[in-house]
């Protein structure tokens, strides 16, 4: 038998991540667990949450739970008091540290925004807003329900009610230029806080832009030096304006970083509810990856049997090596070379490390391995070079 | 035995598709050889790749019980020859050993190609041929147009054609009657010493070596000791037989007949096509004429996609080989792909047909290489040399000149295609040596080196006639010519499985495409890679594959990572079939796809 790699949770931290799988419209390019329904029974939720927030608490006794994320779907469809319920329960559970970081995903319509003041007495302190893009031509083409003026008014009641606001936008869109993103991230980070979320439009597969895609129609988006190009301003611009990358794309200023997702990329652990939901947790020496059932109405009636889990996995230490090395490769601050030979059992291979050195893609600080400005946008291309087995 | 009167011996020419299989299928059937529950469709084409392809690579044959209309009984020997120019000699041997053919055109298509290549062979054979227009049931069908063109183009006289639906069964007993009415019945001394020809042979797990044989002269029988004129190696006779069409034993084979024989034969190396047998004592004098042993003309590099898998490969290949002497094999290096064999075929089927079944009954994935001719290189010295693989040409200084295999291909085309044909030969280097027309489609004949067949020839002719061209060929020697090896380097290291043959004129533009494909098909690297063709020490072509610009993952959260690790883990899987060269990964289709040539 080899030996069982038995790591401590607290190398990570311990996160609560809650799915809300409900949207008033399902995007075009989401090829996230959401449900588009009319009817939705929030004191049934709660007693369903409630319940797994049960199950999970009693295998993790004794952690401090440093941060909890609404996400979705759209949780800004959810009652104040069914987030309220869900964080007090949480509280009960686990004793919170001191710093916990308790962040709702929010759409930035008007309704919404009319529920902020109610998260924030429920708990909430970090709002993160699905803005998307600056230009209502472009939101419809993402299938957005909101205008940019609605965004902005969202905007300014999120930023009234909590101190910690973050915002999404998507680049490397349709028809989209250099100078026209430029100019956009301009405006955007006039209006920042103190974290932005940078992604480039991924088309996933299984989603309409993925059918589109495929059926050679979605036309107009940049090819990949275009792409690079863009991220490399997007970099340069951000940093100039006091709001550098920590990880591939996301922006903040020092100190203001998600601790949630921070939980994910220093491959900590977390606890996934809701359905869909994964998590990644450590006990007796193994560690195990979650799911919870997709469907909402398949996981309410397994929550009421007892567990809305559907999988649940050992990783082998190659498994946990691997997702180490592909969440930690993400940060600016990279991975720990001794943690990845404590998981995996064997160190990163020298051989490939120098020569993705000499390609001037990678650098090494002490037992520290970080990917170099140059390496960023082919990232995946250093993991497959790195990757155990 | 039977008298000779009472035996008929035939095969059937026939172009793919056009029911050949059915038709045998028909007459075994007709006869009552084998029961209407034990039927199944194809019969004689034992093998996946036969009934797959609608093509017959090795000699069948089965003996067929038949009470005419005149109240007698004959014995009908039908032999299913191999239909395609790989295999001419084996069907020449084949048509050798029969006296008559049926000759099955689809009467919706008319005669193709292939038809002519097959019938010639057995005019050749001195063969009364009856002809026999299949397909009469759908309503294309055409049957004085088929009988005209007959008569035109192969020019045999279509007076006694029988129409009939093999699919049906309607005219089956006419082709029966015609049968013993109308082809002769074979010759033979009883009394003569024995003289049998060797028509074909295969392996079989249990019984060894199967040997299908004609009697010419003489009696074969059980326990008796033969010898093969071509050796001389001497083998005790354990069984004798017929097919019906399974093996059914008989006490004695006599001239006229045809049937098997198994001697405890280990390799069919051992048992060549063509070759006489006789008794080991009194035996006979003279072989029957025309024997030759089989001569690969094409040759192509077998590599294991894992290279751990070289011992599998080679086993595979031996075993191979035994059931197929015309199949050869040498161990091959190289730089690129590491161990594997390079191997020589009878022409582009049987190739396909090996490494078919390498991949599907020995469970090995390859990397075929670049099929290539054999080029006769005459050295200063005055010697002579072959070459099976561009990697070896040897140093030109020491090269006087270089001769290529030529054939001459026959293409029969609907009018409207005759431009792209041409247009298709004359880039290829072909030699214009006839045109003319039969009915609404052209024959065109052409001198071209077999080089530039080889390779996607066929698949260019099919595309460009919208398949409705046919196309055969027969090999007819070589000439000079001016040929030079051009290599491939990618990132300044040559890649010797990349490496070709080229004429000197067309070396640019084949360059050229070789350089612009290899450029779409090797993935972007981490650094820019020049890929550069180059004759001697002189770059024709060149092109620069940019560097990965991107790949990354935009959004990578709690939820994602078994799915991107997955996918991470599943492309670095993919990556390891690739080959490694200097620093550079070539994804293996590459020493296929690299060759293609668009126009």
């Amino acid at each position: 038998m080899p030996a069982v790699s038995a790591e401590d949770w607290r190398n990570g931290g311990f996160g609560l991540y809650v799915h809300w799988p409900f949207c008033q419209a399902k995007c075009p390019y989401c090829d996230f667990n959401s449900h588009v329904s009319r009817e939705i029974d929030q004191t049934a939720w709660v007693r369903d949450y409630l319940s797994e927030l049960r199950r999970t608490a009693a295998e993790t006794p004794g952690r401090v739970l440093n941060a909890i994320f609404f996400g979705g779907g759209t949780p800004s469809l959810m009652a104040p008091e069914t987030v309220a319920a869900v964080i007090d329960a949480a509280r009960s559970h686990w004793p919170f540290a001191n710093d916990i970081e308790i962040t709702l995903e929010a759409n930035p319509g008007s309704v919404e925004a009319g529920r902020f003041a109610g998260y924030r007495d429920a708990g909430v302190n970090r709002i993160s807003m699905g803005v998307q893009a600056l230009n209502d031509a472009d939101l419809r083409r993402l299938g957005r329900i909101h205008t940019v003026a609605e965004a902005r008014a969202a905007f300014d009641i999120a930023r009234a009610c909590f101190d910690r606001v973050s915002f999404d936008l998507i680049y490397a869109r349709q028809e989209q230029n250099l100078a026209d993103w430029q100019a956009e991230l301009r405006q955007a980070l006039s209006m920042a806080v103190d974290h932005l979320s940078l992604y480039q439009l991924t088309i996933e597969q299984g989603t309409a832009f993925g059918d589109r895609y495929n059926a050679g129609k979605l036309r107009g988006l940049p090819d990949d030096d275009l792409a690079a190009d863009m991220y490399f301003a997007t970099q340069e611009i951000c940093e100039a304006a006091g709001l550098p990358a920590y990880e591939v794309s996301n922006h903040a200023r020092p100190g203001a970083e998600s601790r949630h997702n921070l939980i994910y990329w220093h491959y900590g652990d977390y606890i996934g509810i809701g359905p869909g939901a994964h998590g990644r947790i450590s006990i007796a020496g193994q560690r195990f990856a979650t799911e919870c059932h997709r469907a909402p109405g398949l996981w309410t009636q397994a929550v009421a049997v007892g567990s809305g889990e559907s999988v649940r996995t050992v990783l082998s230490p190659q498994d946990q090596a691997n997702e180490y090395l592909m969440m930690g490769m993400r940060l600016k601050e990279g991975l720990d070379m001794g943690r990845f030979a404590a998981l995996y059992g064997a160190p990163l291979p020298a051989e490939r490390m120098d020569y993705l050195s000499d390609l001037g893609m990678i650098e090494v600080d002490g037992n520290r391995l970080m990917v170099t400005e140059d390496g960023w946008p082919i990232l995946n291309a250093i993991i497959r070079e790195l990757l155990a087995g | 035995m039977t008298e000779l009167s009472h035996i008929r011996n035939f095969s059937i020419v026939a172009h793919i598709d056009h029911g050949k299989s059915t038709l045998a299928d028909r007459l075994i059937q007709e006869t009552g050889t084998v029961q209407d529950r034990d039927m199944k469709e194809q019969l004689l084409d034992a093998m996946d790749i036969e009934r797959e392809r609608g093509i017959t690579i090795k000699a069948n044959t089965v003996r067929l019980d038949y009470k005419a209309d005149d109240g007698e009984t004959y014995i009908l020997n039908l032999i299913d020859t191999p239909g395609h120019v790989d295999f001419a000699y084996e069907v020449s041997r084949s048509m050798r050993a029969v006296e008559g053919s049926l000759l099955v055109v689809d009467s919706t298509q008319g005669v193709e190609a292939q038809t002519l290549a097959n019938v010639y062979q057995a005019i050749d054979a001195d063969h009364d041929i009856v002809p026999v227009f299949n397909k009469i049931d759908l309503p294309a069908s055409d049957v004085s147009r088929v009988a005209e063109q007959v008569e035109d183009v192969i020019g045999i006289d279509a007076s006694g054609a029988i129409a009939v639906s093999a699919k049906t069964g309607q005219g089956i007993h006419e082709v029966l009657e015609s049968i013993v009415a109308h082809l002769p019945a074979p010759k033979g001394e009883r009394d003569a010493p024995l003289k049998a020809m060797l028509v074909d042979s295969w392996y079989d797990a249990y019984l060894g070596v199967i040997v299908l044989v004609r009697i010419m002269d003489g009696v074969l029988k059980k326990g008796e000791r033969i010898k093969m004129m071509s050796n001389g190696s001497v083998h005790h006779v354990d069984r004798i037989g017929v097919f019906r069409p399974q093996m059914q034993p008989v006490d004695e084979l006599g001239p006229g007949e045809i049937g098997f024989l198994t001697a405890s034969i280990k390799q069919v190396r051992d048992t060549r096509v063509g070759d006489t047998i006789t008794h080991e004592k009194k035996g006979c004098e003279t072989p029957l004429p025309g024997f030759k042993p089989a001569q690969p003309v094409v040759f192509c590099g077998l590599f294991p996609v894992d290279s751990a898998e070289f011992e599998d490969l080679r086993d595979a290949i031996e075993k191979l080989a035994l059931n197929d002497a015309s199949f050869s094999y040498e161990m091959e290096t190289s730089a690129a792909l590491g161990f594997g064999f390079r191997c020589g075929f009878l022409g582009l089927l049987h190739l396909e047909v090996i490494r078919d079944r390498i991949e599907r009954e020995y469970n090995i994935e390859l990397i075929t290489t670049a099929p290539s001719v054999v080029y006769h290189i005459y050295m200063k010295d005055g010697t002579m040399q072959e070459l099976h693989n561009p990697a070896d040409m040897p140093d030109l200084t020491y090269v006087d000149h270089l001769e290529e295999p030529r054939i001459k291909a026959t293409i029969l085309v609907p009018d409207e295609y005759l431009g792209d044909v041409l247009k298709l030969c004359q880039d290829r280097r072909g030699l214009q040596e006839d045109l003319s027309y039969a009915g609404p489609r052209a024959m065109v004949v052409y001198d071209l080196p077999l080089n530039e067949v080889v390779f996607d020839f066929y698949d260019r002719l099919k595309s460009v006639t919208k398949g409705y061209a046919s196309f055969d060929y027969q090999m007819m020697g070589y000439r000079q010519d001016n040929l030079v090896k051009m290599q491939i380097l990618v990132n300044d290291e040559p890649v010797d499985a990349l490496s070709v043959m080229v004429h000197r004129d067309r070396a640019e533009l084949r360059g050229r495409a070789m350089v612009e494909k290899l450029k779409d098909l090797i993935p972007r690297h981490m650094f820019k890679i020049p890929i550069q063709a180059a004759i001697g020490g002189k770059v024709i072509a060149r092109e620069t594959l940019s560097a990965l610009r991107k790949d990354v993952t935009a959004k990578c959260y709690g939820g994602d990572a078994t799915r991107k690790r997955k996918l991470l883990e599943k492309q670095k899987a993919g990556k390891k079939k690739m080959r490694q060269f200097g620093k550079v990964e070539i994804p293996q289709e590459a020493f296929i796809s690299a060759l293609k040539m668009d126009s």
